[in-house]
């Protein structure tokens, strides 16, 4: 019960990791508000919480609309009364090398990955200051700690986020608003299926992993539910790593 | 001539490293005293210089210990002045995991390694301070700042290194002296010939590296020379890596 | 993940069937790291060079989970013939060890120049030496129960320099490093190894070094005017003790109320 009688927002909540998270925090006795623009697939998620006795409901979103926030808070008021937890969960991946991405590409990667993220930020604030506080988490990944060799406007965008949190972290701390990235590395997830397809793309995902493995996406959803719960009322402006060692390295 | 009328202390001066930066120092008119345990190689060096046109002192030197560092720095003082520029380069290296690790090589490493660094701009401060500001270079390793697979106690020791040249370097700011780190990847000398002699830890470590080879001792003087010289005047407190991109990945 | 657990009623700790050793847990940060632990289910070593005040918590943990949830064991976390007992006794009482808690520590505030060697070597001998022989020492017990994970309590004084103490900077920041070679190191037999790095925190520690009057400094120049309770430290490391972190190994948990993202 960390997280009984909060509100949780959680971004990209038909995806594999948001989908653990609103689970999770369902569990954790949260009111959770499921986003996604994946309609079917985060209904889903809001109907397993309500069947298994949770409290959830769906609201299309897509992050990068400003008044697709509004509607989003606005519904999460009307629903639960406010918003305590964000979590800026929702991403868009992309492997091009820089030379090789177009101009339309890095600012579609961008808008979604760190302008959802300071959108989503922008359109809670009034909400959890009213309500004495709040917990946002931006989750990002490890690209963007270390370079790689795929990836450009990726990579950049989550290493955007870290910049993020801490501004938000500095700016809201005397509202009592915390905000911290969380870094996940490699995950067993839809989103890099294409890496997993084959024996060897999933042995090359792990082959820098000092844990030798994947993540789970309930693996992240623990890190994000530290994050998000009170357990972590004096951590702000910083970021969690949950990727089996590899940036350590 | 970057270093023209500097008065410049190198530790270790009789290694690969610490001789290749004594001679580029001595090229852009540093007056060097040259510190180290080795009295033999030392005095070679030192006596190379000489011939070469340039000011140089072999000084004997255990960096663990503290009247050896009053020694050197009142010598250098005796001869060439006040002192300007202090190279930490002296230090020990080990590949010895964690586990296996004997508190008498703890101690040994972490005596060289890090209590020399302490000791070395301890002593020198009242030197620099007569100078009227001064330059600390302290050579760390990329070990400081990621971890890896085949050492321990090294690591801890360019860890103390890294932390403590921040702090000296806030500690002294006010009167212009400056404290950086210096952070060398998998250098080309004798340190490393023994690892990279490894059937099997040699081809991985190489691996490792995005440039596909080892640095030579003449590319991390080039740097420490920039931190060394005024051209650096406004960097303190940094850390600065020279790895081939070892550590960005 | 599936849903069916949501309606399980939890009964047991976050911590259960674990055994876990904690330095310095005779007062302070690791007193509390104690007590929460044996509230989550964990059966605690609580190790101290303070006998009296490791008892007294020993004994507070067994009055209230039971006779026999901890036991207290003088450790001098610089000495390694007092890491070979305080593990074998662990293993001996507990039947296992789990987990490692690195958070014994001393702090001296002075400058480059006034700090002598022997300062440095006690600095360097505690708050590195200690974390490294407990690594060492809890690797052999952890590889016979197939794991563990090893937490380690350094400071923000391992990221950002202040103008006191340079050579607690100098010892948080070699376990800084070491942590992460261990984490590596250790990966291939499930031990993980990761570090807190707290801000201020409220403990005899600190106001012993400081004294009052200086201790407001801690609350004015910081982004949430206030230090950090013990408590809060405290629930990081759990977090990092548990299987809740299982796929995080080298990482370093900074728990600063923005101390350092300013």
């Amino acid at each position: 019960m960390r997280l009984l009688d909060k509100v949780a927002l959680v971004t990209g909540g038909g995806g594999d990791i948001g989908g653990a998270q609103a689970r999770l925090f369902a569990r954790e006795r949260a009111r959770v508000v499921v986003t996604d623009v994946a309609e079917e697939a985060g209904q889903r998620v809001a109907t397993e919480i309500a069947a298994a006795g949770g409290s959830a409901i769906f609201v299309r979103l897509d992050v990068a609309q400003e008044s697709d926030w509004e509607a989003a808070v606005r519904a999460s008021v009307d629903r639960f009364g406010g918003v305590d937890v964000l979590v800026n969960n929702a991403g868009i991946y992309q492997t091009d090398p820089i030379e090789h991405t177009a101009l339309d590409t890095w600012e579609r990667v961008m808008g979604v990955n760190i302008g959802g993220a300071f959108l989503g930020t922008k359109a809670v604030i009034p909400s959890m200051r009213g309500r004495g506080g709040g917990a946002i988490v931006n989750v990002a990944s490890t690209t963007a700690l270390v370079g790689s060799k795929r990836s450009s406007a990726y990579g950049a965008s989550k290493a955007a986020l870290l910049s993020l949190s801490r501004h938000t972290a500095i700016q809201h701390a005397a509202d009592g608003i915390r905000a911290n990235t969380l870094v996940p590395g490699p995950v067993e997830t839809e989103m890099i299926a294409e890496n997993l397809a084959t024996p060897e793309g999933k042995a090359a995902s792990v082959a820098r992993v000092p844990l030798g493995r994947l993540a789970a996406p309930t693996e992240i959803a623990y890190a994000a539910l530290y994050l998000a719960s009170d357990a972590s009322s004096y951590v702000t402006g910083t970021h969690l790593v949950v990727d089996g060692g590899l940036t350590a390295q | 001539m970057k270093l023209k009328g500097k008065v410049a202390v190198i530790s270790g001066a009789a290694g690969a490293m610490g001789a290749v930066e004594a001679k580029l120092f001595a090229q852009e008119g540093a007056k060097v005293l040259l510190g180290d345990l080795v009295e033999e190689d030392g005095n070679r060096v030192a006596g190379e210089i000489e011939a070469s046109g340039g000011q140089a002192l072999f000084h004997r030197l255990d960096v663990t210990k503290e009247s050896d560092w009053v020694a050197a720095i009142a010598a250098a003082e005796e001869r060439f002045g006040p002192v300007d520029v202090l190279i930490n380069n002296a230090g020990v290296y080990r590949t010895t995991v964690i586990d296996q690790t004997t508190v008498a090589d703890w101690d040994d490493i972490m005596a060289i390694n890090a209590r020399g660094v302490f000791l070395g701009t301890k002593c020198v401060i009242p030197s620099m301070r007569r100078a009227g500001a001064g330059s600390i270079v302290n050579i760390s390793s990329t070990a400081g700042l990621v971890g890896n697979a085949v050492e321990g106690a090294y690591t801890a020791s360019k860890g103390a290194v890294r932390m403590f040249s921040k702090a000296a370097a806030i500690h002294y700011a006010a009167e212009g002296i400056r404290v950086n780190s210096v952070h060398p990847g998998v250098i080309d000398t004798k340190m490393v010939e023994h690892l990279m002699a490894d059937p099997e830890l040699g081809p991985l470590v190489m691996s490792k590296i995005p440039m596909g080879r080892m640095g030579t001792a003449a590319e991390v003087a080039k740097m420490v020379l920039f931190l060394a010289s005024d051209d650096s005047s406004y960097t303190t407190g940094s850390e600065l890596v020279v790895d081939g991109g070892y550590s960005a990945q | 993940m599936a849903c069916m657990e949501l309606n399980q009623v939890k009964t047991k700790g976050r911590l259960a069937g674990k055994t876990a050793l904690i330095t310095g847990a005779a007062r302070g940060q690791g007193a509390v790291e104690a007590a929460m632990f044996a509230r989550e289910g964990a059966r605690v070593l609580v190790c101290d060079v303070l006998d009296e005040g490791g008892q007294a918590v020993a004994d507070a943990i067994n009055s209230d989970h039971g006779q026999g949830t901890a036991v207290f064991c003088r450790l001098d976390v610089s000495r390694e013939p007092d890491w070979v007992q305080a593990i074998g006794l662990a293993s001996e009482t507990f039947g296992s060890l789990n987990v490692v808690v690195n958070n014994a520590g001393v702090l001296s505030p002075e400058t480059i120049t006034e700090t002598t060697v022997e300062t440095w070597d006690r600095m360097v001998a505690v708050n590195a030496a200690g974390p490294f022989l407990g690594i060492k020492h809890a690797v052999p017990a952890m590889r016979r129960v197939g794991g563990g994970s090893i937490v380690n309590v350094a400071s923000v004084s391992a990221i950002t320099a202040g103008k006191l103490g340079a050579a607690y900077h100098a010892s948080k920041g070699a376990i800084r490093s070491l942590a992460r070679s261990a984490a590596v190191q250790l990966a291939g037999d499930s031990i993980r190894v990761n570090t807190v790095f707290p801000g201020p925190v409220d403990t005899p520690m600190l106001r012993e070094t400081y004294g009052p009057s200086h201790l407001s400094r801690f609350d004015t120049q910081h982004p949430m005017g206030r230090m950090a309770m013990p408590e809060e430290i405290a629930h990081g490391v759990l977090f990092l003790a548990s299987d809740e972190s299982s796929y995080m190994t080298g990482s370093e948990l900074v728990i600063d109320g923005g101390w350092t993202a300013q």
